[in-house]
Parts: structure tokens; C-alpha cells; sequence
């Protein structure tokens, strides 16, 4: 999991700043990209291109601590001992992602407290699909498997970006997740084909989760028209709607094959193959996204609690003479 | 009840108990890697206790995933230390280290214990074991000499957390045939190892180690007395196992 890496605020005017920049250096920066080089931590780059990344690769993190919490939640409730340890351990990797690319992020001059103090303030995102609820263990199945395997689109597809830090750490997160799909894909044919309680948990789970996760990769290209020169440096490497295609087209099938349906009556796959499909609730999508969903408050008072609380660690592991040092990879 | 059952489940209930606890502590660290760490050692006693389980089975107890989620409360024998609350860092942390040095002593010895399956296990768990002690003792003596906010949290986790732990110790009737048998060394001689064990890591922190002599032990987890916190607990375990009793999970 988990990042949904369209970036939830790209910036309106994608251009400003650009005329600041030295033009042979970023002619040089273009070129080097479009060679197909990577960009690595000292290397010149335009302040636009850092700090896109850095909201980006810092939204990602975020996305994977604070989806941590609600799988969390079915850690304890995990129905058998091969259940727990599987969630315990698939959860546990996505706290290390975090770990990953925190650093990633890093490398780009900004320091993990900043970073968790923004998250916690609520200066910066996470994906927007963690403030809805998980109120069934059917839930978490369905993130482990349908929301793990949207993010690994998005990731397949940025790991081939252009900055060198964000790839190595996608490339690594890419390898577990693919257990990850695993994962989920077994929790869920095994709930579906179980007992008529646990295909109807499946099913309604389903169901609710169904309208984010069609969210899950940022409004239509139609809406947002400045990803332009994002592409063009390589930070985002997928338009939303390829994302989301893809993801239509890789998973529709799996899901309707295990008898299980989706609350969409214009689901489907025209002629030309593109699937088509209910428009999302964009409308709603920003309001929970700006902080109005059933869960936001609860998810960043627990992120809020445990920085509180942890509080007293971090100042005493601190060594007074000690400087912050900038990872480089 | 026959001495090797006996040790069996008080061996594999403490082992789920406190590795349902550490799992607790998923988004919640002080920093990211203490989440990682804590759901690893979760990982691990979870896997030992299953293994214990197991052992269980083979000797005609109820299959693992029935005896771990479906007791109660007064058929738990795990000591009160492990069904705490996870509470703040300091207490856990310091649960963690007073329970996995008593722990590693205990899979030490079992290594050599005359009944033979629990012996392989116990050389197996037991490396397991020495890296939860690892880590333990490197966060006691860093945090444990470090601000003084941090020394005065841990004493007064140490001071509040070492009646409980000495209830790890508790005995029960099986205990003479349990030695006599060479199943295990015994309790006591378990407490002797692991005093020196923690006092030797206390040693080289500004934290001090009360005299245990003038402690009461907090018993009773042997015979299924329990802390109000052990039934919510299973409660919640059980929370999805239970909701369709004739299903495959």
C-alpha cells in the first residue's frame, strides 16, 4: 500500500517559478530526463521539481502510516492464528514503507519530524481513501487486496520516475507488495466462497468500499489539466485515468469471477475496451479530502496521540551536540 | 493436571497474551521503528506460542485456533504482566524487557528439558528470544541514561511493573513433579537466573532495582485470576472468530 501517488493538491499554476530558474541549467535537467537518467539527492533540479516530489513522496509516507491504522484494527480481531500473523506481518510492512520513503523524502531536504508535524497539523494529505470507516474484518480484506492493488499501478508506474531516491524505494515497496495482492486476493475468493455470513460480509464490504476506491486515483484528467509538466519531468509517470483503467481492467474480471458484484450498473467494458463507469462523487471526494470525511478527525488524533506521547523518547534520544545530516539515498 | 500440560499453557498463554499487546502497538510508537519492532517480537511470541499449542495438541488438547480464541478469562493461566494494558512506552518497554530476560533464562533451560519436543522448540525460540533481549536492553540503557524526564518515567515504570513481573514466578502444584522430572529447572531457580540477568543491565543505567524481597508478587494468573483487562482482550480476539463459529477462517 498505500499511496495513491496523483498528488492531491498539484499545483494550479504548474508553470510559476519556472522563470526563476537558471534556463541552460534547466535545459540540461530536461535533457538528462528525457535521456532517461535519474536524478539523484545533490544533483541541481528546479524548486518546482522538489517540492512536487517531496509533497508527493511525503504524501505517499503518510499514506502508509495512517493506512496502517485501519488495517491495524483488525490485528487483534484477526480470526485465527494464520490470519493474525499474516495481517500482523503485511501491516508491519506497510509501517516500513513509511520508514523507506520518509528517507526518500528526506533526501530532498525535509526532515521526518517536519514531515509528521505537517500530517498531524493537517498542512499535508494522505490518501483519501483512509478516512472512511473499516467496520468489518471483510473491510480489511478488501483494502488488502483492491487498495494494495491500486497502489501498485500507481507505483509499477513510478518507480520508472525520473528522481532516483523515490525509485529505489518504490522498486523495494513494489516486491512486497506484490505479497501483499496476494494476501488480500486469498482473504477475500476465501471470504467469498465461505459460509453465506462471510460472502455477505464480503459483499457489503465491497460494496462500500467500491465508490472510493474509484477515487482512489485523483479526480479525471479532465479535471485536472496541469499535470503537464509533471509528466514531462517524470514525476508523475501515469495520467489518473490510465491508472485508473488499468486497474479496471486488471481487477473487474477477478472480482466478478468470484461471484461477487459491483454497486455500479454502468460497469462495463465498451468495444474499444475502455471500461466505463458511474462518475465518482467528485464533489464528495473534495469534501473529505479538505477534512469533512467520516474518519479524518479520528485517524490524525491518533497520529496526534502517538507523536504526543512518543514525545519524551524522541527528546531523549536526542544527542545535544549532534546535527541533522541529510540521507543521500 | 498433568505436569507437562501445566507448563505447556502457562508457556504458550503468556506468549499470545503478550503478543497480542506488542501487536498493540502498530501506529503508535514513539518513532516508526519501534512499530516495526514491537509488531516483529508480536510476530515472534505469537509464532512460539502457536508452536506450544501445537504441543498441546499432540497431546490431546483442542486444536490451536480453538483453545487460543474460544477460552475465557478463568482458563487463561498467562501471569497478569503480559495481559496489561500497553499504556505508555516507558511501561511497555520496561514489561518487555523484565518479561523477555525471564523469557530466554526460561527457553535456555527448556532447551534441555527431558521432554524432547518442547526441548526442540525451545532451542529454536530461544535464538528468537535473544534478539528481543537485544533489543531491550539497548533501549533500557539508552532511555534509562538519558534526560531526566526519561530516568524518572522509568523508575517509576520499573517500580510500578516489578510486582507483576515477579508474578511470573508463581508456582503451582505441578511444580515439584516438573523438576523432579527434568522438565524444567523450576521457577525459583528461574528468578535467581534473572535477577542477576536485569540486575547486571540496571547496573549501567542511573535507574535503581528495589529490593524484591519487600515487593509483593502479584499472583494468581497461574489459576486463572486475572486482571479486569485479560477478558476484553479475548473479547476483541475473538470478535470475528466468533461470529460464525462453523466457518473456515
Amino acid at each position: 500500500m498505500y499511496g495513491s501517488a496523483s498528488t492531491h493538491d498539484i499545483p494550479t499554476q504548474a508553470t510559476t517559478g519556472l522563470e526563476n530558474e537558471d534556463p541552460i541549467l534547466l535545459a540540461e535537467f530536461e535533457a538528462r530526463i528525457a535521456r532517461g537518467e535519474k536524478i539523484e539527492p545533490t544533483d541541481w533540479m528546479p524548486q518546482l521539481y522538489r517540492k512536487q516530489l517531496t509533497r508527493m513522496i511525503e504524501q505517499h509516507a503518510h499514506s502508509e502510516i495512517i493506512g496502517s491504522l485501519p488495517e491495524g484494527t483488525w490485528i487483534t480481531r484477526a480470526p485465527g492464528f494464520r490470519r493474525k500473523m499474516a495481517q500482523m506481518a503485511k501491516v508491519q510492512d506497510e509501517v516500513g514503507h513509511a520508514q523507506l520513503l520518509y528517507s526518500a523524502a528526506e533526501t530532498l531536504g525535509k526532515t521526518r519530524e517536519q514531515m509528521l508535524s505537517d500530517l498531524v497539523n493537517g498542512k499535508s494529505k494522505y490518501s483519501n481513501v483512509f478516512n472512511y470507516p473499516t467496520p468489518t474484518w471483510a473491510d480489511s480484506n478488501v483494502i488488502s487486496w483492491l487498495i494494495d492493488a491500486g497502489a501498485i499501478v500507481n507505483q509499477m508506474a513510478n518507480a520508472k520516475g525520473s528522481y532516483g531516491p523515490y525509485c529505489r524505494a518504490l522498486d523495494r515497496i513494489c516486491a512486497e507488495e506484490a505479497f501483499h495482492l496476494k494476501y488480500g486476493h486469498d482473504a477475500v475468493v476465501h471470504m467469498a466462497t465461505g459460509t453465506p455470513i462471510q460472502r455477505k460480509m464480503m459483499q457489503e464490504a465491497l460494496n462500500r468500499w467500491w465508490p472510493a476506491i474509484m477515487t482512489f486515483f485523483g479526480p479525471s484528467d479532465k479535471m485536472s489539466t496541469h499535470t503537464e509538466i509533471l509528466m514531462r519531468w517524470k514525476v508523475k509517470m501515469a495520467t489518473n485515468d490510465a491508472c485508473r483503467q488499468q486497474f479496471l481492467d486488471m481487477y473487474v474480471p477477478k472480482i466478478w469471477e468470484i461471484g461477487l458484484t459491483l454497486p455500479d450498473a454502468n460497469l462495463r467494458k465498451n468495444e474499444d475496451g475502455v471500461w466505463e463507469f458511474s462518475e465518482p462523487d467528485w464533489e464528495d471526494f473534495k469534501r473529505v479530502i479538505n477534512g469533512d470525511g467520516p474518519c479524518n478527525a479520528e485517524r490524525i488524533a491518533v497520529r496526534r496521540a502517538a507523536e504526543e506521547n512518543g514525545a519524551w523518547v524522541r527528546r531523549a534520544m536526542q544527542q545535544p551536540k549532534a546535527q541533522y545530516v541529510r540521507p543521500l539515498a | 493436571m498433568d505436569p507437562k500440560l501445566d507448563l505447556l499453557y502457562r508457556l504458550a498463554d503468556d506468549q499470545l497474551i503478550l503478543g497480542h499487546r506488542n501487536s498493540e502497538w502498530n501506529g503508535l510508537g514513539p518513532i516508526l521503528e519501534e512499530d516495526i519492532a514491537f509488531s516483529s517480537m508480536a510476530q515472534d511470541k505469537l509464532g512460539h506460542s502457536l508452536q506450544l499449542y501445537m504441543l498441546l495438541h499432540e497431546l490431546g488438547e483442542a486444536e490451536p485456533d480453538t483453545v487460543a480464541f474460544t477460552r475465557n478469562t478463568p482458563q487463561f493461566h498467562c501471569c497478569q504482566l503480559t495481559e496489561l494494558p500497553i499504556g505508555e512506552y516507558d511501561f511497555s518497554l520496561i514489561r518487555h524487557f523484565l518479561f523477555d530476560h525471564a523469557e530466554l533464562l526460561r527457553f535456555e533451560a527448556l532447551a534441555d528439558s527431558s521432554y524432547e519436543p518442547l526441548a526442540l522448540v525451545a532451542r529454536k525460540v530461544k535464538g528468537e528470544l535473544k534478539y528481543h533481549v537485544l533489543h531491550a536492553n539497548t533501549w533500557v540503557k539508552r532511555l534509562g541514561t538519558a534526560t531526566e524526564e526519561a530516568i524518572t518515567r522509568m523508575q517509576a515504570a520499573l517500580e510500578f511493573t516489578l510486582p507483576y513481573a515477579l508474578g511470573i514466578f508463581e508456582t503451582t502444584e505441578a511444580e515439584p513433579e516438573i523438576i523432579s522430572s527434568g522438565l524444567f529447572i523450576g521457577e525459583m531457580e528461574l528468578q535467581r537466573r534473572w535477577e542477576e540477568s536485569i540486575s547486571k543491565v540496571l547496573a549501567q543505567t542511573a535507574l535503581t532495582l528495589p529490593d524484591l524481597r519487600l515487593l509483593t508478587p502479584v499472583s494468581g494468573g497461574r489459576y486463572g485470576q486475572h486482571t479486569e483487562h485479560l477478558q476484553p482482550l479475548l473479547d476483541e480476539m475473538a470478535e470475528v472468530f466468533r461470529l460464525d463459529p462453523t466457518a473456515d477462517w
